[in-house]
Protein backbone atom coordinates (compact mmCIF):
# COMPACT_ATOMS: atom_id res chain seq x y z
CA UNK A 1 0.00 0.00 0.00
CA UNK A 2 2.53 2.22 1.07
CA UNK A 3 4.45 2.07 -2.52
CA UNK A 4 1.21 2.22 -4.20
CA UNK A 5 0.67 5.73 -2.39
CA UNK A 6 4.12 6.66 -3.14
CA UNK A 7 3.87 5.77 -6.59
CA UNK A 8 0.26 7.88 -7.59
CA UNK A 9 1.57 10.86 -5.64
CA UNK A 10 2.49 14.19 -7.80
CA UNK A 11 5.54 13.37 -9.79
CA UNK A 12 8.11 16.29 -9.86
CA UNK A 13 10.34 16.38 -12.64
CA UNK A 14 13.51 16.57 -11.39
CA UNK A 15 16.29 16.50 -14.29
CA UNK A 16 18.66 14.62 -11.36
CA UNK A 17 15.73 12.10 -10.36
CA UNK A 18 15.79 9.16 -12.82
CA UNK A 19 13.33 7.17 -11.02
CA UNK A 20 10.07 8.19 -12.85
CA UNK A 21 11.47 6.24 -15.47
CA UNK A 22 11.48 2.99 -13.28
CA UNK A 23 8.55 -0.21 -14.47
CA UNK A 24 7.55 -3.17 -12.85
CA UNK A 25 9.45 -5.88 -14.77
CA UNK A 26 7.50 -8.49 -14.18
CA UNK A 27 4.09 -6.72 -15.54
CA UNK A 28 5.80 -5.36 -18.97
CA UNK A 29 7.53 -8.97 -19.55
CA UNK A 30 4.08 -10.75 -19.39
CA UNK A 31 2.23 -8.01 -21.36
CA UNK A 32 4.78 -8.25 -24.05
CA UNK A 33 4.67 -11.87 -24.23
CA UNK A 34 0.63 -12.12 -24.59
CA UNK A 35 0.66 -9.12 -26.97
CA UNK A 36 3.46 -10.91 -29.31
CA UNK A 37 1.01 -14.31 -29.20
CA UNK A 38 -1.99 -13.13 -29.42
CA UNK A 39 -1.11 -10.33 -32.22
CA UNK A 40 0.86 -13.40 -34.25
CA UNK A 41 -1.54 -15.66 -34.06
CA UNK A 42 -4.80 -13.68 -35.12
CA UNK A 43 -2.81 -12.53 -37.82
CA UNK A 44 -2.96 -16.56 -38.52
CA UNK A 45 0.85 -17.15 -38.08
CA UNK A 46 3.09 -19.13 -36.30
CA UNK A 47 6.85 -17.52 -36.57
CA UNK A 48 8.83 -14.42 -35.67
CA UNK A 49 11.62 -12.88 -37.87
CA UNK A 50 13.90 -10.37 -35.88
CA UNK A 51 16.95 -8.98 -37.01
CA UNK A 52 19.42 -9.44 -34.23
CA UNK A 53 22.42 -6.68 -34.36
CA UNK A 54 23.96 -8.07 -30.64
CA UNK A 55 22.54 -4.50 -29.42
CA UNK A 56 20.13 -4.51 -26.48
CA UNK A 57 17.12 -3.44 -28.43
CA UNK A 58 16.83 -6.44 -30.67
CA UNK A 59 18.01 -9.10 -27.74
CA UNK A 60 14.80 -7.98 -25.41
CA UNK A 61 12.41 -8.22 -28.74
CA UNK A 62 14.05 -11.83 -29.50
CA UNK A 63 13.63 -12.97 -26.20
CA UNK A 64 10.04 -11.96 -25.63
CA UNK A 65 9.42 -13.43 -29.18
CA UNK A 66 10.83 -16.42 -27.99
CA UNK A 67 8.83 -16.90 -24.70
CA UNK A 68 5.36 -16.00 -26.66
CA UNK A 69 5.95 -18.13 -29.63
CA UNK A 70 9.01 -20.95 -28.53
CA UNK A 71 12.41 -20.37 -29.54
CA UNK A 72 12.25 -23.11 -32.08
CA UNK A 73 9.66 -20.78 -34.02
CA UNK A 74 11.75 -17.62 -33.46
CA UNK A 75 14.26 -16.73 -36.43
CA UNK A 76 16.93 -14.29 -35.74
CA UNK A 77 19.08 -12.73 -38.85
CA UNK A 78 22.59 -11.38 -38.40
CA UNK A 79 23.22 -9.05 -41.22
CA UNK A 80 26.85 -7.67 -41.12
CA UNK A 81 28.27 -5.33 -43.86
CA UNK A 82 31.90 -5.31 -43.80
CA UNK A 83 32.63 -3.33 -41.40
CA UNK A 84 30.17 -5.12 -38.46
CA UNK A 85 32.33 -5.78 -35.23
CA UNK A 86 33.11 -8.89 -34.58
CA UNK A 87 32.03 -8.30 -31.12
CA UNK A 88 28.48 -7.59 -32.20
CA UNK A 89 28.61 -11.16 -33.95
CA UNK A 90 29.78 -12.83 -30.73
CA UNK A 91 26.91 -11.28 -29.07
CA UNK A 92 24.30 -12.18 -31.48
CA UNK A 93 25.52 -15.84 -31.38
CA UNK A 94 25.48 -15.75 -27.29
CA UNK A 95 22.00 -14.44 -27.70
CA UNK A 96 21.10 -17.41 -29.82
CA UNK A 97 23.10 -20.06 -27.78
CA UNK A 98 21.42 -18.92 -24.43
CA UNK A 99 17.77 -18.50 -25.78
CA UNK A 100 17.64 -21.49 -27.85
CA UNK A 101 16.60 -19.59 -31.29
CA UNK A 102 17.91 -20.37 -34.70
CA UNK A 103 20.53 -17.45 -35.58
CA UNK A 104 21.54 -17.60 -39.64
CA UNK A 105 24.16 -14.89 -40.31
CA UNK A 106 23.42 -13.22 -43.98
CA UNK A 107 25.69 -10.57 -45.07
CA UNK A 108 24.66 -6.98 -47.52
CA UNK A 109 28.14 -6.18 -47.91
CA UNK A 110 27.82 -7.57 -51.76
CA UNK A 111 25.09 -6.08 -52.29
CA UNK A 112 25.35 -2.88 -50.97
CA UNK A 113 28.54 -2.33 -52.62
CA UNK A 114 27.68 -4.40 -55.97
CA UNK A 115 24.88 -0.67 -55.89
CA UNK A 116 26.44 1.61 -54.73
CA UNK A 117 29.31 1.12 -57.43
CA UNK A 118 26.59 2.21 -59.95
CA UNK A 119 25.17 4.93 -57.67
CA UNK A 120 27.57 7.52 -56.16
CA UNK A 121 30.23 5.15 -55.83
CA UNK A 122 32.50 6.14 -52.74
CA UNK A 123 31.46 9.70 -53.02
CA UNK A 124 28.11 8.56 -51.40
CA UNK A 125 27.16 10.22 -48.21
CA UNK A 126 27.80 7.99 -45.39
CA UNK A 127 24.06 8.51 -44.50
CA UNK A 128 22.74 7.19 -47.34
CA UNK A 129 24.85 4.41 -47.21
CA UNK A 130 23.57 3.77 -43.57
CA UNK A 131 19.83 4.19 -44.92
CA UNK A 132 20.49 1.83 -47.53
CA UNK A 133 22.24 -1.13 -45.41
CA UNK A 134 19.11 -0.52 -43.08
CA UNK A 135 16.36 -0.78 -45.71
CA UNK A 136 18.50 -3.79 -47.06
CA UNK A 137 18.02 -5.88 -44.00
CA UNK A 138 14.20 -5.29 -43.33
CA UNK A 139 14.20 -6.07 -47.36
CA UNK A 140 15.77 -9.38 -46.09
CA UNK A 141 13.55 -9.88 -42.60
CA UNK A 142 10.51 -9.42 -44.70
CA UNK A 143 11.73 -12.01 -47.49
CA UNK A 144 12.72 -14.55 -44.76
CA UNK A 145 9.17 -14.08 -42.85
CA UNK A 146 7.45 -15.54 -45.90
CA UNK A 147 5.15 -17.79 -45.93
CA UNK A 148 3.83 -17.99 -41.98
CA UNK A 149 6.47 -15.70 -40.39
CA UNK A 150 5.94 -11.54 -38.95
CA UNK A 151 8.54 -9.44 -38.71
CA UNK A 152 8.89 -8.09 -35.00
CA UNK A 153 10.10 -4.87 -34.47
CA UNK A 154 12.90 -3.22 -32.46
CA UNK A 155 12.42 0.46 -32.31
CA UNK A 156 12.23 1.95 -29.06
CA UNK A 157 10.04 4.64 -28.19
CA UNK A 158 13.36 6.81 -27.48
CA UNK A 159 14.76 6.27 -30.97
CA UNK A 160 10.76 6.36 -32.63
CA UNK A 161 10.25 10.34 -30.87
CA UNK A 162 13.44 10.98 -32.04
CA UNK A 163 13.15 9.84 -35.54
CA UNK A 164 16.54 8.34 -34.70
CA UNK A 165 15.64 5.56 -37.58
CA UNK A 166 15.72 4.92 -41.10
CA UNK A 167 11.65 5.48 -42.09
CA UNK A 168 11.02 1.56 -43.84
CA UNK A 169 14.41 0.65 -42.70
CA UNK A 170 15.00 -0.45 -39.11
CA UNK A 171 11.58 1.39 -38.19
CA UNK A 172 9.73 -1.48 -40.20
CA UNK A 173 7.85 -4.24 -38.86
CA UNK A 174 4.44 -5.82 -38.68
CA UNK A 175 4.41 -5.49 -34.50
CA UNK A 176 6.49 -3.65 -32.50
CA UNK A 177 6.64 -5.01 -28.66
CA UNK A 178 9.22 -2.49 -27.34
CA UNK A 179 8.25 0.91 -29.17
CA UNK A 180 6.37 2.14 -26.10
CA UNK A 181 9.10 1.59 -23.74
CA UNK A 182 12.30 4.11 -23.70
CA UNK A 183 16.28 2.79 -23.53
CA UNK A 184 16.45 3.30 -20.10
CA UNK A 185 13.71 1.10 -19.45
CA UNK A 186 14.23 -1.40 -22.05
CA UNK A 187 17.89 -1.66 -20.35
CA UNK A 188 15.78 -2.33 -17.09
CA UNK A 189 13.60 -4.87 -18.60
CA UNK A 190 16.63 -6.83 -20.54
CA UNK A 191 18.82 -7.45 -17.19
CA UNK A 192 15.45 -8.80 -15.93
CA UNK A 193 15.04 -11.15 -18.94
CA UNK A 194 19.02 -12.34 -17.97
CA UNK A 195 20.10 -10.48 -20.96
CA UNK A 196 23.71 -10.42 -20.70
CA UNK A 197 25.28 -7.39 -18.93
CA UNK A 198 28.10 -6.63 -21.20
CA UNK A 199 24.94 -6.38 -23.93
CA UNK A 200 22.92 -4.02 -21.54
CA UNK A 201 26.24 -1.64 -20.70
CA UNK A 202 27.91 -1.41 -24.10
CA UNK A 203 27.17 1.87 -26.01
CA UNK A 204 24.28 1.61 -28.17
CA UNK A 205 25.33 1.77 -31.96
CA UNK A 206 23.64 1.48 -35.48
CA UNK A 207 27.08 0.77 -36.67
CA UNK A 208 26.18 2.49 -39.94
CA UNK A 209 29.64 3.44 -39.89
CA UNK A 210 32.86 2.69 -38.63
CA UNK A 211 33.16 4.19 -34.74
CA UNK A 212 29.39 5.44 -34.72
CA UNK A 213 27.85 5.86 -31.43
CA UNK A 214 24.19 7.14 -31.03
CA UNK A 215 24.77 8.88 -28.21
CA UNK A 216 27.95 10.48 -30.09
CA UNK A 217 25.99 11.31 -33.47
CA UNK A 218 22.81 12.58 -31.26
CA UNK A 219 24.89 14.56 -28.60
CA UNK A 220 23.23 13.72 -25.66
CA UNK A 221 22.80 10.86 -23.66
CA UNK A 222 19.48 8.55 -23.40
CA UNK A 223 19.31 9.06 -19.63
CA UNK A 224 18.78 12.71 -20.04
CA UNK A 225 16.65 12.13 -23.08
CA UNK A 226 14.57 9.86 -21.96
CA UNK A 227 13.91 11.35 -18.94
CA UNK A 228 12.84 14.95 -20.79
CA UNK A 229 10.62 12.72 -23.13
CA UNK A 230 8.95 10.75 -20.38
CA UNK A 231 8.03 14.27 -18.58
CA UNK A 232 7.02 15.73 -21.54
CA UNK A 233 5.25 12.97 -23.59
CA UNK A 234 4.08 10.72 -20.98
CA UNK A 235 3.21 13.30 -18.42
CA UNK A 236 2.71 15.86 -20.87
CA UNK A 237 4.61 18.57 -19.22
CA UNK A 238 4.78 21.89 -21.50
CA UNK A 239 9.51 22.98 -21.92
CA UNK A 240 8.44 26.11 -19.98
CA UNK A 241 7.84 23.30 -17.07
CA UNK A 242 10.92 21.25 -17.28
CA UNK A 243 13.26 24.56 -18.24
CA UNK A 244 11.91 26.12 -14.66
CA UNK A 245 11.99 22.43 -13.05
CA UNK A 246 15.57 22.66 -14.04
CA UNK A 247 16.04 20.60 -17.21
CA UNK A 248 18.52 22.02 -19.52
CA UNK A 249 17.15 24.66 -22.01
CA UNK A 250 18.96 23.93 -25.33
CA UNK A 251 18.29 20.22 -24.88
CA UNK A 252 14.67 20.47 -24.40
CA UNK A 253 14.15 22.70 -26.90
CA UNK A 254 16.74 20.64 -29.36
CA UNK A 255 14.65 17.36 -28.77
CA UNK A 256 10.96 18.90 -28.74
CA UNK A 257 12.19 20.05 -32.33
CA UNK A 258 13.08 15.98 -33.13
CA UNK A 259 10.16 14.97 -32.11
CA UNK A 260 8.50 17.88 -34.27
CA UNK A 261 10.65 17.24 -37.50
CA UNK A 262 10.39 13.56 -37.33
CA UNK A 263 6.97 13.42 -37.31
CA UNK A 264 5.73 12.13 -40.67
CA UNK A 265 8.22 9.01 -39.93
CA UNK A 266 5.69 7.86 -37.36
CA UNK A 267 2.37 8.31 -39.48
CA UNK A 268 1.40 6.76 -42.51
CA UNK A 269 1.78 8.12 -45.81
CA UNK A 270 -0.37 11.81 -46.57
CA UNK A 271 -2.81 10.44 -49.12
CA UNK A 272 -4.79 13.27 -51.08
CA UNK A 273 -8.17 13.61 -49.91
CA UNK A 274 -10.66 13.51 -53.38
CA UNK A 275 -13.30 11.11 -53.27
CA UNK A 276 -16.13 10.62 -50.33
CA UNK A 277 -14.08 8.49 -48.23
CA UNK A 278 -10.58 8.22 -47.94
CA UNK A 279 -8.29 5.34 -46.37
CA UNK A 280 -7.07 6.36 -42.90
CA UNK A 281 -9.34 9.17 -42.41
CA UNK A 282 -12.69 8.33 -42.68
CA UNK A 283 -12.07 4.14 -43.98
CA UNK A 284 -11.26 3.31 -40.16
CA UNK A 285 -11.06 -0.23 -40.06
CA UNK A 286 -9.25 -1.68 -37.30
CA UNK A 287 -6.27 -3.87 -38.46
CA UNK A 288 -7.42 -6.84 -36.02
CA UNK A 289 -10.43 -6.95 -38.36
CA UNK A 290 -11.50 -10.81 -37.85
CA UNK A 291 -13.14 -13.39 -40.32
CA UNK A 292 -16.64 -14.39 -39.10
CA UNK B 1 -30.97 -16.28 0.05
CA UNK B 2 -27.60 -17.36 -2.02
CA UNK B 3 -27.38 -16.49 -5.40
CA UNK B 4 -24.41 -17.84 -7.72
CA UNK B 5 -23.13 -15.64 -10.33
CA UNK B 6 -20.82 -15.84 -13.17
CA UNK B 7 -18.86 -13.71 -15.08
CA UNK B 8 -17.60 -14.32 -18.73
CA UNK B 9 -13.83 -13.05 -18.74
CA UNK B 10 -13.63 -13.92 -22.16
CA UNK B 11 -11.95 -12.70 -25.32
CA UNK B 12 -14.34 -11.83 -28.15
CA UNK B 13 -12.90 -11.92 -31.75
CA UNK B 14 -13.12 -8.40 -33.28
CA UNK B 15 -16.05 -8.00 -35.74
CA UNK B 16 -16.58 -11.94 -35.98
CA UNK B 17 -20.42 -12.21 -34.19
CA UNK B 18 -21.28 -15.53 -35.24
CA UNK B 19 -17.80 -16.59 -34.49
CA UNK B 20 -18.66 -14.81 -30.85
CA UNK B 21 -21.96 -16.53 -30.55
CA UNK B 22 -20.84 -19.74 -30.33
CA UNK B 23 -18.64 -18.55 -28.13
CA UNK B 24 -21.38 -17.50 -25.93
CA UNK B 25 -22.97 -20.22 -25.95
CA UNK B 26 -20.09 -22.58 -24.83
CA UNK B 27 -19.26 -20.25 -22.30
CA UNK B 28 -22.69 -19.97 -20.97
CA UNK B 29 -23.13 -23.57 -21.15
CA UNK B 30 -19.88 -24.26 -18.94
CA UNK B 31 -21.82 -21.24 -16.49
CA UNK B 32 -24.74 -23.35 -16.66
CA UNK B 33 -22.42 -26.50 -14.99
CA UNK B 34 -21.06 -24.50 -12.83
CA UNK B 35 -24.64 -23.70 -11.27
CA UNK B 36 -24.77 -19.85 -12.22
CA UNK B 37 -28.51 -18.36 -11.84
CA UNK B 38 -26.79 -15.31 -13.92
CA UNK B 39 -23.56 -15.09 -16.44
CA UNK B 40 -22.73 -11.95 -17.20
CA UNK B 41 -20.44 -11.03 -20.81
CA UNK B 42 -18.29 -8.15 -20.91
CA UNK B 43 -18.91 -4.71 -22.95
CA UNK B 44 -19.86 -5.75 -26.63
CA UNK B 45 -18.79 -9.19 -26.20
CA UNK B 46 -20.90 -10.00 -29.42
CA UNK B 47 -18.75 -7.96 -31.22
CA UNK B 48 -15.26 -6.96 -29.85
CA UNK B 49 -14.88 -3.19 -28.77
CA UNK B 50 -12.18 -1.45 -30.96
CA UNK B 51 -14.66 -1.54 -33.89
CA UNK B 52 -14.39 1.60 -35.74
CA UNK B 53 -16.17 1.89 -39.40
CA UNK B 54 -17.20 -1.52 -38.30
CA UNK B 55 -19.60 -0.73 -35.40
CA UNK B 56 -22.31 0.08 -38.33
CA UNK B 57 -21.07 -3.12 -40.07
CA UNK B 58 -21.90 -5.59 -37.05
CA UNK B 59 -25.01 -3.42 -35.63
CA UNK B 60 -28.54 -4.79 -35.47
CA UNK B 61 -32.27 -4.17 -33.85
CA UNK B 62 -32.24 -5.63 -30.10
CA UNK B 63 -35.08 -8.00 -31.67
CA UNK B 64 -33.29 -9.19 -34.52
CA UNK B 65 -33.33 -12.95 -35.27
CA UNK B 66 -29.72 -13.02 -35.08
CA UNK B 67 -29.39 -12.73 -31.20
CA UNK B 68 -32.31 -15.33 -31.01
CA UNK B 69 -29.77 -17.81 -29.36
CA UNK B 70 -28.83 -15.33 -26.80
CA UNK B 71 -33.02 -15.49 -25.51
CA UNK B 72 -32.82 -19.81 -26.63
CA UNK B 73 -29.61 -19.86 -24.10
CA UNK B 74 -31.46 -17.95 -21.72
CA UNK B 75 -34.85 -20.13 -20.68
CA UNK B 76 -32.50 -21.78 -17.98
CA UNK B 77 -29.83 -19.16 -16.29
CA UNK B 78 -30.05 -15.32 -16.85
CA UNK B 79 -27.40 -14.10 -19.82
CA UNK B 80 -25.94 -10.36 -20.18
CA UNK B 81 -23.74 -9.58 -23.10
CA UNK B 82 -23.05 -6.95 -25.07
CA UNK B 83 -23.56 -5.84 -28.66
CA UNK B 84 -23.86 -2.91 -31.28
CA UNK B 85 -27.97 -2.02 -31.34
CA UNK B 86 -29.11 0.07 -34.36
CA UNK B 87 -31.92 1.80 -32.85
CA UNK B 88 -35.59 2.28 -34.66
CA UNK B 89 -34.05 5.64 -36.19
CA UNK B 90 -30.77 4.33 -37.05
CA UNK B 91 -28.52 5.71 -34.25
CA UNK B 92 -25.80 3.58 -33.26
CA UNK B 93 -25.59 2.56 -29.69
CA UNK B 94 -23.33 0.22 -26.98
CA UNK B 95 -25.58 -1.86 -26.04
CA UNK B 96 -26.02 -4.33 -23.22
CA UNK B 97 -28.93 -7.13 -23.17
CA UNK B 98 -30.47 -8.85 -20.40
CA UNK B 99 -32.38 -11.78 -21.49
CA UNK B 100 -34.29 -14.07 -19.01
CA UNK B 101 -36.39 -17.27 -19.38
CA UNK B 102 -36.08 -16.97 -22.93
CA UNK B 103 -36.60 -13.56 -23.42
CA UNK B 104 -35.16 -9.91 -23.53
CA UNK B 105 -36.03 -7.90 -20.78
CA UNK B 106 -33.69 -5.28 -20.90
CA UNK B 107 -31.36 -2.68 -22.56
CA UNK B 108 -28.96 -0.41 -21.25
CA UNK B 109 -27.36 1.81 -24.03
CA UNK B 110 -23.99 3.16 -22.96
CA UNK B 111 -24.41 6.72 -21.80
CA UNK B 112 -21.20 8.15 -21.38
CA UNK B 113 -18.63 7.25 -24.26
CA UNK B 114 -14.88 8.05 -23.55
CA UNK B 115 -13.49 9.97 -26.61
CA UNK B 116 -10.06 11.23 -25.48
CA UNK B 117 -7.13 9.09 -24.90
CA UNK B 118 -6.97 5.93 -26.56
CA UNK B 119 -11.00 6.00 -26.70
CA UNK B 120 -13.24 7.57 -29.78
CA UNK B 121 -16.70 5.75 -28.69
CA UNK B 122 -18.32 9.29 -29.19
CA UNK B 123 -17.02 9.17 -33.17
CA UNK B 124 -19.03 6.10 -33.63
CA UNK B 125 -21.91 5.89 -31.12
CA UNK B 126 -24.70 7.89 -29.87
CA UNK B 127 -24.72 7.91 -26.21
CA UNK B 128 -27.89 6.56 -24.05
CA UNK B 129 -30.11 8.64 -22.64
CA UNK B 130 -30.88 6.63 -19.05
CA UNK B 131 -30.25 4.78 -15.77
CA UNK B 132 -33.11 2.56 -15.67
CA UNK B 133 -33.03 -0.64 -12.90
CA UNK B 134 -34.62 -3.70 -13.57
CA UNK B 135 -35.50 -6.80 -11.76
CA UNK B 136 -33.91 -10.00 -11.94
CA UNK B 137 -32.86 -12.82 -11.01
CA UNK B 138 -29.90 -11.39 -8.83
CA UNK B 139 -31.98 -8.75 -7.32
CA UNK B 140 -32.61 -5.70 -8.59
CA UNK B 141 -30.32 -4.43 -11.16
CA UNK B 142 -28.29 -1.41 -12.84
CA UNK B 143 -26.39 -1.41 -15.70
CA UNK B 144 -23.06 0.69 -15.69
CA UNK B 145 -21.55 -0.58 -19.03
CA UNK B 146 -17.13 0.84 -18.52
CA UNK B 147 -17.27 4.32 -18.85
CA UNK B 148 -20.56 4.66 -16.81
CA UNK B 149 -19.27 3.42 -14.22
CA UNK B 150 -16.41 5.75 -13.84
CA UNK B 151 -19.20 8.94 -13.54
CA UNK B 152 -20.03 8.74 -9.41
CA UNK B 153 -23.52 9.79 -10.72
CA UNK B 154 -24.17 6.42 -12.23
CA UNK B 155 -24.10 3.81 -9.40
CA UNK B 156 -25.66 6.78 -7.18
CA UNK B 157 -28.53 7.20 -9.33
CA UNK B 158 -29.10 3.18 -9.46
CA UNK B 159 -28.96 2.90 -5.98
CA UNK B 160 -31.07 6.01 -5.28
CA UNK B 161 -33.30 4.11 -7.87
CA UNK B 162 -33.51 0.89 -5.91
CA UNK B 163 -30.61 -1.05 -7.74
CA UNK B 164 -29.07 -4.17 -5.18
CA UNK B 165 -26.71 -4.57 -7.70
CA UNK B 166 -24.47 -2.95 -10.55
CA UNK B 167 -23.58 -5.28 -13.62
CA UNK B 168 -20.49 -3.09 -14.69
CA UNK B 169 -19.33 -4.88 -18.45
CA UNK B 170 -16.39 -3.53 -19.67
CA UNK B 171 -13.80 -3.09 -21.92
CA UNK B 172 -10.28 -1.54 -19.97
CA UNK B 173 -7.62 -1.33 -21.91
CA UNK B 174 -4.24 -2.24 -19.61
CA UNK B 175 -2.26 0.52 -18.85
CA UNK B 176 0.21 2.21 -16.54
CA UNK B 177 3.60 -0.13 -16.11
CA UNK B 178 5.20 2.11 -13.57
CA UNK B 179 7.19 0.30 -11.06
CA UNK B 180 5.91 -0.04 -7.41
CA UNK B 181 2.23 -0.70 -7.61
CA UNK B 182 -0.11 -2.56 -9.48
CA UNK B 183 -1.19 -1.95 -13.41
CA UNK B 184 -2.26 1.58 -13.39
CA UNK B 185 -6.16 0.68 -14.65
CA UNK B 186 -6.51 -2.04 -12.18
CA UNK B 187 -5.57 0.20 -9.00
CA UNK B 188 -8.21 2.34 -10.43
CA UNK B 189 -11.03 -0.26 -11.18
CA UNK B 190 -10.46 -2.00 -7.60
CA UNK B 191 -10.94 1.56 -5.72
CA UNK B 192 -14.01 2.32 -7.53
CA UNK B 193 -15.79 -1.33 -7.35
CA UNK B 194 -15.08 -1.08 -3.62
CA UNK B 195 -16.13 2.78 -2.74
CA UNK B 196 -19.45 2.04 -4.90
CA UNK B 197 -19.98 -0.99 -3.10
CA UNK B 198 -19.33 -0.10 0.51
CA UNK B 199 -20.47 3.29 0.20
CA UNK B 200 -23.86 2.51 -1.60
CA UNK B 201 -24.36 -0.36 0.56
CA UNK B 202 -24.85 -2.72 -3.10
CA UNK B 203 -22.83 -5.73 -4.83
CA UNK B 204 -21.16 -4.40 -7.86
CA UNK B 205 -19.96 -7.01 -10.43
CA UNK B 206 -17.26 -5.52 -12.25
CA UNK B 207 -16.94 -7.65 -15.82
CA UNK B 208 -13.59 -6.90 -17.79
CA UNK B 209 -12.42 -8.91 -21.15
CA UNK B 210 -9.26 -9.81 -22.30
CA UNK B 211 -7.08 -10.50 -25.39
CA UNK B 212 -5.61 -7.56 -27.89
CA UNK B 213 -7.08 -5.14 -30.54
CA UNK B 214 -4.70 -3.81 -32.71
CA UNK B 215 -2.07 -3.97 -29.95
CA UNK B 216 -4.40 -2.19 -26.94
CA UNK B 217 -4.19 -5.45 -24.10
CA UNK B 218 -7.62 -5.47 -22.25
CA UNK B 219 -6.16 -6.77 -18.70
CA UNK B 220 -9.26 -9.16 -16.97
CA UNK B 221 -9.17 -8.65 -13.38
CA UNK B 222 -13.12 -8.79 -13.53
CA UNK B 223 -14.43 -9.11 -9.77
CA UNK B 224 -17.72 -9.00 -7.71
CA UNK B 225 -17.81 -7.13 -4.74
CA UNK B 226 -20.11 -7.19 -1.95
CA UNK B 227 -21.51 -4.30 -0.18
CA UNK B 228 -19.44 -4.58 2.84
CA UNK B 229 -16.10 -3.72 0.61
CA UNK B 230 -14.93 -7.49 1.15
CA UNK B 231 -14.10 -9.02 -2.81
CA UNK B 232 -16.29 -12.11 -2.82
CA UNK B 233 -14.41 -13.03 -6.20
CA UNK B 234 -11.48 -11.89 -8.42
CA UNK B 235 -10.51 -13.37 -11.89
CA UNK B 236 -6.60 -13.79 -13.07
CA UNK B 237 -5.15 -10.85 -15.19
CA UNK B 238 -4.84 -10.96 -19.00
CA UNK B 239 -6.11 -14.83 -18.80
CA UNK B 240 -9.77 -15.96 -20.04
CA UNK B 241 -11.66 -17.12 -16.43
CA UNK B 242 -14.93 -18.09 -15.78
CA UNK B 243 -15.77 -16.48 -12.45
CA UNK B 244 -17.95 -17.99 -10.03
CA UNK B 245 -19.36 -15.84 -7.00
CA UNK B 246 -21.98 -16.00 -4.56
CA UNK B 247 -24.57 -13.36 -3.80
CA UNK B 248 -25.88 -13.20 -0.81
CA UNK B 249 -29.25 -11.43 -1.03
CA UNK B 250 -29.85 -10.53 2.88
CA UNK B 251 -26.83 -8.97 3.03
CA UNK B 252 -27.67 -5.55 1.16
CA UNK B 253 -30.48 -5.20 3.82
CA UNK B 254 -27.94 -6.04 6.92
CA UNK B 255 -25.43 -3.67 5.76
CA UNK B 256 -28.16 -1.44 5.00
CA UNK B 257 -29.23 -1.74 8.31
CA UNK B 258 -26.07 -1.18 9.64
CA UNK B 259 -25.30 1.67 7.55
CA UNK B 260 -28.41 3.21 6.71
CA UNK B 261 -26.81 5.89 4.48
CA UNK B 262 -28.97 5.20 1.47
CA UNK B 263 -32.31 5.39 3.96
CA UNK B 264 -30.66 8.93 4.83
CA UNK B 265 -30.03 10.12 1.85
CA UNK B 266 -31.39 13.64 0.69
CA UNK B 267 -31.87 13.17 -2.75
CA UNK B 268 -34.51 16.62 -2.74
CA UNK B 269 -31.45 18.35 -1.56
CA UNK B 270 -29.37 17.16 -4.44
CA UNK B 271 -32.15 17.61 -6.91
CA UNK B 272 -32.68 21.54 -5.36
CA UNK B 273 -29.30 21.80 -5.89
CA UNK B 274 -28.98 20.94 -9.07
CA UNK B 275 -31.55 22.39 -10.73
CA UNK B 276 -30.74 25.46 -8.87
CA UNK B 277 -27.68 25.67 -10.50
CA UNK B 278 -28.87 24.95 -13.94
CA UNK B 279 -31.70 27.38 -13.56
CA UNK B 280 -34.39 24.09 -14.29
CA UNK B 281 -37.85 25.32 -13.09
CA UNK B 282 -38.88 22.59 -9.46
CA UNK B 283 -42.14 22.01 -8.71
CA UNK B 284 -42.68 21.69 -5.08
CA UNK B 285 -45.60 18.79 -4.42
CA UNK B 286 -46.37 19.28 -1.04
Amino acid sequence: MTSTLARTGVIKPDPKDPSPLRIDEVLVRKMLVLFIRDETTKAGLKRAVVGVSGGVDSAVTVALAGEALGPENVLGLFTPYRHSSAESRAHAKALATKLGFTLEEVPITKQIEAYFADNGGDTAHRVRVGNKMARERKSIEYDRSWPDGLVIGTSNKTELLLGYGTQFGDMACAINPIGDLYKTQLRELATHLGIPGEIVRKPPTAELWVGQTDEDELGFTYADADLILYHMVDRRLRPSELIAAGFDAALVARIREMVRKSHYKRVMPLIAKVSLRTIGHDFLYPRDWEAD
Amino acid sequence: MSLRIAVAQCSPALGAVKRNLDMHRTWIARAREAGAQLVVFPELSLTGYYLKDLAADVACAADDAQLAPLAEASRDLDVSAGFVERSADAKLHIAQGYWSKGRLVHVHRKVYLPTYGIFDDGRYFGPGDRFEPFTSAAGTVGVAICEDLWHVSTPYLYAAAGATIVLAPSASPGRGVAEGGDLGTAESCRLMDRFYAQYLTLYVAFVNRVGHEDGIAFWGGSEIVAPDGTVVARAKEFEEELLVGEIDTELVGRERARNPLLRDEREDLVLRNIAGRLGLPLERRD
